[in-house]
């Protein structure tokens, strides 16, 4: 077992360890805390797949992680209000069943993506990095404006979505299901990444011309990256609005896509579990530092510097050292 | 009202020994970030008078949501399942409010709004465990369109950010108006050049400009309305207008008429004793934010005196009450919880350095507001 | 809607389009040079405002008040360059957006902590206070007249030094080949610490001319910071000629979309409705422009490389 792969069960273990430590403690709060981290790395995990193993710096993954949280409190609200989403050219109703939420949005957050990579990944670099915010930033003025859904006021759902079998209300069955729902996340990620798919991504980010005289269209395979990374981080999206029972266009903010990009890089651009790590790191940070200081920002900026400036690699990086995957 | 009075005066007797119960109270509010002083004013008016009543079984936890929803949310989950508090209040913001009020109503928790008092939760969304003490959003706006009116202004233009708050105070103003629109606009949110809207104001030929524009939005549009050469009067609602942000925008505010619930020269002694003791621990004048804090935490500890926060019926009916003395003077509740009160006009001057409002009158008398009907409480 | 009024509108668009400018071509000007991307730009614009503002009301000065801004955001430049930025170059742009994001937080936050949560006053001096009537009968603040001008000073200026004077010549020669002109005997950490300096004090100019009709508070760089990456991404980035362009076309285009979107909604829905969607889409313009100039250029309007 090398040291990456022993950090990486510390980190599941210690997500294990959560709903044990929060009824020792008696503090149910701890297991909301940590399904906010499962949460974010799941976005996180999305964001690595383009940006980690394709070299895609997406500077609006906000844009499908929000697009994926109103999918769902679209969904839940029509639901519950009994109003038909549709009622031509059939009637389509809401829903409030988590198992068909969540495919949806997931289709919805990988056509977006479809439409943005396949117009965006025309240009690379920085030109990259700012028509991925563009396109975020259209969709986040969208959202504040049109007034169906509440605009900047959000969207409430009330009642958290049903999944067979489970009182998703119950802070350690939602805890679980965003952990199992993590759990393959990873794993696919994992396939992916050793694919001949993964290979080829990682082959684009090192050298175009190589990739393209064996045959493999370079264009084709980051798009191809790129939906799914977005598919991922829709389905965070939506895990987030139940989380939250709440939707609303902050989910879309350009500073939404920077603390995503922010969990990958503390944790280490691609590696398997970096979001996982950067997530935790952030989010146990902005929990325990931010009572102490109204000025914990100036802290958190602080120690961000200093993890870019001399930690590269991320946490991960630095704890098991050794060249990154790919 | 008298009945329930002589009541809550019995049950004070018997909840004799209930006083002595801890009352906690949750404070989310916005303290970092652009818009923190509006947060650190309901908190400085909130403490403040949690200080003066020497009432030692108030605790009060402080956290700041950084204007962001899902932060907020997250306080709420926070505060409710692990600080275990009774009350929680503090948030500025509509979209935070309308985040977290529902949520906490529902596991059974007292919300006090010290500020924000979105539509939806005085209409359908009324719950018996809201109280909004400060006014519901539509409130100042109405006053202001009560006052065009009375002003004799016959063609006004108006302009509001293109969101829900905005379209309300847009709506707001014309319930009351009545007259023609020589314009209406709706600006981006977080804007902060007017230059194209001004030009719009000085060729539509009206008689008087209505605008909402909040924080540094407001600011701007007021510097550089000074600077366009265009006279034509402005009205807006007292939150462009307030201690905070008057020093910032100077002399361009100067002669502006404001509509509030609340000045600093409203007549009765809780107010000038609060205004004296605000400026001697902060060393600043308070704002209307401020008196809001200060009245939330009045009215609390005005309920946790007839009731204990264990017994929600008899708690809730403490609340409903308002037994206390408001910086604002006579202040009840209507049906759905939100405040009926006095709207007053007022006018920006200036007192030797300082930029600050007096009032000139009264725009509404005992404003309610137009969604009580609504609400099913 | 008269001409006047359209005029009025396109000397506001222009007017919209230099501000940009000021704040554009420092973010460039290092981009092109040092290949670095600088998110913390807008905290410097912050700098300048802050130090305008504090210096005006101590003094009584509005021009103490902007040679402080263009001081106090170049000596804050050349502080950062020498003790963050200047071990950012070798890095990949991941790491620079990372770092300078974490400069914001740590300005903003400072910021705060000297000066308060409360928003600064600051304001037109009274020589160019009050509106001035233009040649056809068009009424104009003098202060935004003065901006136009200043910007466009600027934008000369810039061009001369670049293409006269011998920091120019180092200046694109770095462009053209960083290890070139080490090997000539160019002190290239100088070089780049007064460059990235130049471009803070630029950043610092607007921020006080800017702040002077706006608002001076924490958190105005963001947005400003946003719209300035749109037009260096939309001229090309690298080229001051570009960020001039693109600046104008990016003030003109939100300016005049403001304007006249409403306008075409009214024609065929109620007023209302159309104002509001009108707007919406008009708050949506300017990315919208920039997607559509990146999809038929990928790398602006005269970039060379991505």
């Amino acid at each position: 077992m090398n040291r990456e792969t022993a950090i990486n069960t510390v980190l599941v273990a210690g997500l294990a360890a959560v709903p044990l430590i929060a009824s020792a403690f008696d503090d149910p709060f701890i297991v909301t805390l940590a399904t906010r981290i499962v949460i974010f790395a799941l976005a996180g995990v999305g964001l690595n797949l383009a940006l980690g193993y394709g070299g895609l710096v997406s500077f609006g993954h906000a844009a499908f992680f929000g697009l994926g949280g109103y999918a769902a409190g679209i969904l839940a609200s029509h639901a519950l209000n009994y109003e038909p989403l549709a009622t031509w050219p059939f009637e389509i109703s809401g829903t409030t069943q988590m198992l068909v939420i969540w495919p949806i949005a997931m289709v919805v957050s990988a056509f977006a993506a479809l439409v943005i990579g396949a117009l965006s990944l025309r240009t690379s670099g920085v030109y990259f990095i700012m028509i991925t915010l563009a396109f975020a930033q259209m969709i986040f003025f969208f959202a504040i404006s049109w007034p169906a859904y509440g605009g900047e006021d959000g969207l409430s759902i009330y009642v958290r979505n049903q999944f067979p079998g489970m009182n998703t209300l119950d802070p350690t069955s939602f805890f679980l299901l965003a952990c199992a729902i993590l759990a393959l996340a990873l794993l696919f990620s994992s396939r992916l990444s050793a694919s001949r798919f993964g290979l080829a991504l990682k082959g684009a980010r090192q050298n175009d011309q190589r990739l393209a005289s064996v045959g493999i269209g370079p264009f084709r395979v980051r798009l191809t990256a790129f939906v799914i990374s977005g598919m991922i981080t829709g389905l965070a999206g939506a895990l987030f609005a139940d989380l939250n029972r709440f939707v609303s266009p902050s989910m879309l903010s350009w500073q939404t896509s920077g603390e995503i990009m922010v969990f990958v890089i503390l944790g280490g651009v691609g590696r398997l579990f970096g979001p996982v790590a950067g997530a935790a790191l952030f989010i146990i940070l902005e929990h325990s530092v931010g009572p102490i200081s109204e000025h914990w920002q100036f802290l958190l900026g602080i120690l961000l510097l200093a993890v870019v400036l001399f930690a590269r690699g991320g946490v991960i990086g630095v704890l098991a050292g050794g060249a990154r995957h790919g | 009202m008298k009945k329930l009075g002589t009541l809550a005066a019995a049950t004070l007797l018997l909840a004799g020994a209930a006083q002595a119960d801890p009352l906690k109270v949750g404070m989310i509010t916005t303290l970092s970030g652009g818009g923190a002083g509006l947060g650190i004013d309901v908190r400085d008016g909130f403490m403040l008078a949690v200080k003066q009543s020497g009432n030692s079984d108030i605790e009060v936890i402080v956290e700041d949501d950084q204007r962001k929803p899902d932060i907020a949310v997250q306080l709420a989950d926070k505060m409710i399942q692990s600080d275990k508090v009774d009350v929680l209040t503090g948030i500025i913001w509509s979209n935070l409010a309308m985040a977290v009020v529902p949520a906490v109503t529902q596991q059974g928790k007292f919300y006090l709004s010290p500020n924000a008092g979105p539509s939806a939760l005085a209409g359908k969304g009324c719950h018996e465990n809201y109280f909004n003490v400060a006014w519901q959003n539509d409130n100042l706006h109405e006053a202001a369109g009560a006052y065009a009116k009375g002003a004799g202004f016959a063609n006004s233009f108006i302009l509001a950010p293109n969101y829900p708050a905005g379209k309300d105070a847009l709506t707001g103003y014309k319930r009351f108006y009545g007259g023609d629109l020589a314009g209406e606009v709706y600006t981006k949110l977080g804007q902060s050049d007017y230059a194209a809207e001004i030009a719009q104001i000085r060729a539509s030929g009206a008689d008087s400009v209505f605008f909402f524009l909040p924080g540094g939005m407001g600011i701007a549009f007021m510097k550089q309305y000074a600077q366009s050469g265009v006279d034509i009067p402005l009205v807006g609602p007292a939150f462009s207008f307030d201690q905070g942000i008057l020093q910032a925008v100077g002399e361009a505010a100067m002669g502006v008429k404001n509509t509030s619930q609340w000045n600093k020269d409203i007549d009765n002694p809780t107010n000038a004793a609060f205004v004296e003791s605000f400026q001697a621990e902060y060393g600043r004048l308070p704002s209307l934010y401020a008196s809001q804090g200060f009245d939330t935490a009045n009215l609390l500890l005005s309920a946790m005196g007839k009731a204990s926060v264990s017994d929600a019926g008899a708690f809730r009916a403490a609340l409903k009450e308002a037994d206390f003395a408001s910086t604002r003077g006579d202040f009840e509740f209507g049906s759905n919880h939100h405040p009926i009160q006095d709207i007053y006009v007022r006018e920006v001057i200036k007192e030797g350095d300082v930029f600050t409002n007096k009032i000139v009158g009264p725009a509404l008398e005992n404003h309610s507001d137009a969604y009580a009907g609504e609400c099913s409480m | 809607m008269s001409l006047i009024l359209l005029i009025e509108q396109v000397l506001n668009g222009l007017q919209f389009g230099v501000m940009l400018f000021l704040m554009a071509a420092g973010l460039t000007l290092v981009f092109g040079v040092m290949g670095l991307i600088n998110l913390a730009h807008g905290s410097l614009y912050m700098v300048g405002a802050f130090a305008c503002a504090a210096v005006a009301t101590a003094t009584g000065s509005f021009w103490l008040g902007l040679a402080a801004s263009l001081a106090a955001a170049a000596a804050a430049g050349a502080l950062v360059e020498i003790v963050v930025i200047r071990r950012l170059y070798d890095r990949d742009h991941l790491d620079q957006v990372l770092a300078t994001f974490a400069l914001i937080l740590v300005f903003s936050e400072a910021t705060r902590w000297a000066f308060g949560s409360f928003p600064l006053y600051l304001n037109v001096p009274p020589s160019l206070s009050g509106a001035v009537t233009l040649p056809g009968g068009i009424e104009y603040p003098a202060y935004r007249l003065a901006i136009i001008v200043v910007g466009f000073a600027v934008a000369a200026g810039l061009f001369a030094l670049i293409a006269k004077t011998r920091l120019g010549i180092q200046i694109r020669a770095g462009e053209a080949d960083r290890e070139m002109i080490g090997a000539l005997g160019v002190d290239i950490a100088r070089l780049y610490t007064i460059v990235f300096a130049l471009g803070a004090g630029l950043a610092g100019l607007a921020g006080a001319l800017v702040g002077t009709i706006q608002s001076v508070q924490v958190g105005m760089g963001e947005p400003v910071l946003i719209l300035a990456f749109v037009v260096i991404v939309i001229g090309g980035i690298g080229s001051i000629k570009g960020a001039l362009i693109g600046a104008l076309l990016v003030g003109l285009t939100d300016t005049l979309g403001r304007f006249l979107l409403p306008i075409v909604f009214a024609t065929f829905m109620d007023a209302s409705s159309a104002t509001s969607v009108g707007s919406a889409l008009a708050s949506m313009a300017i990315y919208v422009l920039m997607a559509g100039v990146l999809v038929a250029r990928p790398s602006g309007l005269y970039g060379v490389r991505a």
